[in-house]
């Protein structure tokens, strides 16, 4: 009896040694990975913070014009960072027009309709994609894209759209190959591979049990994913497109190859632009004088701010989806 | 053991960084760092003294050596007088090289084409619009001009071509110099940017009744059809390295304080007008005498056996009697001691 309590006692003893061990390798653990996770906040805090130190000088100085005008003048040093959010925004959105469609359409097929031994080849080409690093688009875009558009697709816009009145404005102007537009199609090839992969993961989220059901009443493949996958699967499909604008609105190196980069808001998206990541890409490496450095991190800093807006708009976005639909 | 092996690898590191003691640091201007890199190497071979240059551009060269963190900042535009004095620096220049127009018209070959830095200007503040302008088509009896828009290109990277065109376009033209102004990047009248020499390249070819504006050296390697230009004696020439030389040899040094002088628009028969000199940066009192001496070995070396390197990469190297000036300023460089660093060429 007393033989078998000690041994009790002994494994008790030795249980609380081995438990007191893993409690403090657990305590490392959370303090370690609450590190990592506060260093995230840290640097983005120091970027924060570092931006607005440069921008300061550029801002104070300009005021609200800063915004509001367009002439970016580096002789007279007068700044205005107009155009370049004006391109940013509309590249991002013919981007986001083209690559949301085409992405939905590649998710689609991959999870419901492909037959299994394509799936692989279809998914691994589009990882590819996301692979090809981005001045390669940009040399491609300036060398074979741009001038392709030069004498196809733009000359035909310019005599179908062109001539309607309104938004022929939007079309209107010599074919110039590079402009606007051609930076928002290779903005939309180079955000399809995230916005694809993402929606690609989340539909295979769906359980199948819920697809069967719906094709057992009787429902087509269209009423399918419109109905079950898509409501179900909303929040990442969001996230993704997000995902991919995020890409879209600070992609640098192959939009200063083809948009043009030219100061001025012009009516049709055939018209050269500028972005700022391109305005950035330019001229940093030259850009002499204080004023003139302190605009360059004024712009990006708005590009930041911009960058939080969309961010901030898709999350309030998702809260209402989810509050209308009681989920 | 363990102990031996910490003692040799700390004597390696000693040792190691006796042998690379004469390392020269440079960071700056983009345009010249083939030569920079290619001299380096050559100058490396003969003295075993390491330079390395950072080809960050000139905004950053002057900023590195402004906050002293290299033995020397190159820059592609000359700092004023006022501002060298005030950072305590000396410049001179190091290399030439020339900017050329080039054109996109059917049935034009190189050279054939004649223009005015007038009508340049004008062209680019998107004036002379068509190409069988009277203005062009008086200059050029002899050619076929089309009723063709001209489309203008530019740089649209911050760089020191820009700025040499533009300071060229603002002496011959006062309205130019009143609305665009000079600088290495500018608020283009019209035009499209393209990114580099071969981003202005890229679009000029493919774009018919294209003018645009490239460092020789890349108009030449890529058979691109260059114009000629009326310089200040009223002088049609053609770029060459022939019309870049006479540029500089023509150029008053002697009477430009800092060298801040601009090879455009310079006197001579044969002076192409479109020239620009590549500047280094240095302080006049240095902190580190050795490394500066090396430096300037490195310079003198380069002046005097560099020449042939710089042409093969078309480049123009310094007339002999401007590196008898640079080394003239040298001697008025110190160490922390007072005395002068450098006395001639020939302590090396």
């Amino acid at each position: 009896m007393s033989d078998l309590a000690t041994r009790i006692s002994d494994w008790d003893a030795r249980y609380a040694g081995w438990a007191r061990t893993q409690n403090v390798f657990d305590r490392i653990f959370r303090v370690g990975t609450g590190f990592f996770a506060v260093l995230v906040l840290v640097i983005l805090g120091g970027v924060i913070v570092a931006l607005i130190d440069g921008a300061l000088p550029a801002l104070r100085h300009f005021g609200w014009t800063f915004v509001t005008s367009e002439s970016w003048n580096p002789v007279t040093e007068n700044f205005g960072a107009r155009a370049p959010i004006y391109g940013t925004l509309v590249t991002s959105l013919i981007a986001m027009l083209i690559g949301i469609p085409i992405s939905f359409g590649i998710a689609i097929f991959i999870t419901e309709l492909c037959p299994p031994w394509l799936k692989r080849p279809v998914g691994v080409a589009i990882e590819l994609l996301a692979g090809i690093p981005s001045i390669i688009y940009g040399i491609w875009g300036l060398f074979v894209f741009a001038p392709y558009l030069q004498s196809t697709l733009q000359p035909l816009l310019i005599d179908t759209l062109g001539e309607i009145p309104g938004i022929g404005k939007l079309f209107a102007g010599p074919p110039l190959g590079i402009g606007i537009l051609t930076a928002g199609l290779i903005l939309g090839i180079m955000v399809l591979p995230f916005i694809t992969s993402i929606m690609r993961d989340v539909f295979e989220t769906v359980p199948p049990m819920l697809k069967e059901s719906a094709y057992g009443i009787g429902c087509t493949t269209w009423e399918v994913v419109w109905n079950v996958v898509l409501p179900y699967t909303r929040i990442g499909v969001v996230g993704g497109i997000m995902l991919g604008l995020g890409r879209a609105l600070g992609e640098t190196m192959a939009v200063t190859f083809v948009i043009g980069n030219a100061y001025k808001i012009q009516g049709s998206l055939l018209a050269p632009g500028t972005t700022i990541s391109a305005a950035l890409a330019n001229e940093f490496t030259e850009a002499v004088g204080d004023l003139y450095l302190s605009s360059l991190i004024a712009l990006g800093f708005i590009l930041f701010v911009i960058t939080l807006i969309v961010l901030a708009l898709a999350k309030f976005m998702l809260i209402r989806l989810e509050r209308r639909t009681g989920t | 053991m363990l102990k031996k092996f910490l003692i040799a690898a700390a004597a390696a590191t000693l040792l190691w960084s006796g042998a690379e003691a004469a390392e020269i640091s440079g960071a700056g201007a983009t345009f010249p760092y083939p030569i920079y890199a290619k001299w380096a190497e050559a100058f490396k071979a003969k003295s075993n003294i390491a330079m390395n240059y950072q080809s960050i551009g000139s905004g950053g060269g002057i900023k590195q050596i402004k906050s002293k963190t290299v033995d020397f900042g190159a820059s592609d535009m000359p700092l004023k007088v006022e501002e060298l004095n005030e950072a305590g620096l000396v410049q001179f220049p190091m290399v030439m090289g020339g900017v050329v127009p080039v054109v996109n018209i059917k049935e034009i070959k190189p050279g054939e084409l004649k223009l005015t830095g007038t009508i340049l200007a004008s062209i680019y503040l998107g004036k002379v619009t068509k190409w069988n302008d009277p203005a062009i088509a008086s200059l050029n009896p002899g050619l076929k001009l089309p009723s063709q828009a001209i489309a203008v290109v530019h740089r649209s990277d911050g760089s020191g071509t820009t700025f040499i065109f533009a300071d060229y376009l603002a002496k011959v033209s006062p309205e130019w110099k009143g609305k665009v102004g000079v600088n290495t990047s500018l608020e283009w009248p019209t035009g499209l940017g393209g990114k580099g020499n071969e981003g202005v390249a890229a679009i000029a070819s493919r774009t018919d009744g294209a003018i645009g504006y490239v460092e020789y050296a890349y108009a030449k390697q890529n058979k691109m059809t260059f114009t000629q230009l009326a310089n200040r004696g009223g002088q049609m020439v053609a770029p060459n390295s022939d019309s870049f030389q006479s540029a500089a040899a023509n150029a008053d040094w002697a009477n430009a304080p800092g060298y801040n002088l601009l090879l455009t628009d310079q006197p001579g028969k044969q002076s192409w007008p479109i020239t620009g000199a590549t500047f280094i940066l240095m302080y006049k009192n240095q902190a580190k005498p050795e490394t500066a001496k090396a430096a300037l070995q490195f310079f003198d070396w380069s002046y005097k056996n560099g020449g042939k390197m710089a042409e093969d990469l078309d480049y123009v190297p310094m007339p002999a009697k401007v590196i008898q000036l640079v080394e003239e300023t040298w001697k008025k460089m110190t160490g922390p001691d007072g005395k002068p660093i450098w006395t001639s060429s020939a302590g090396m």
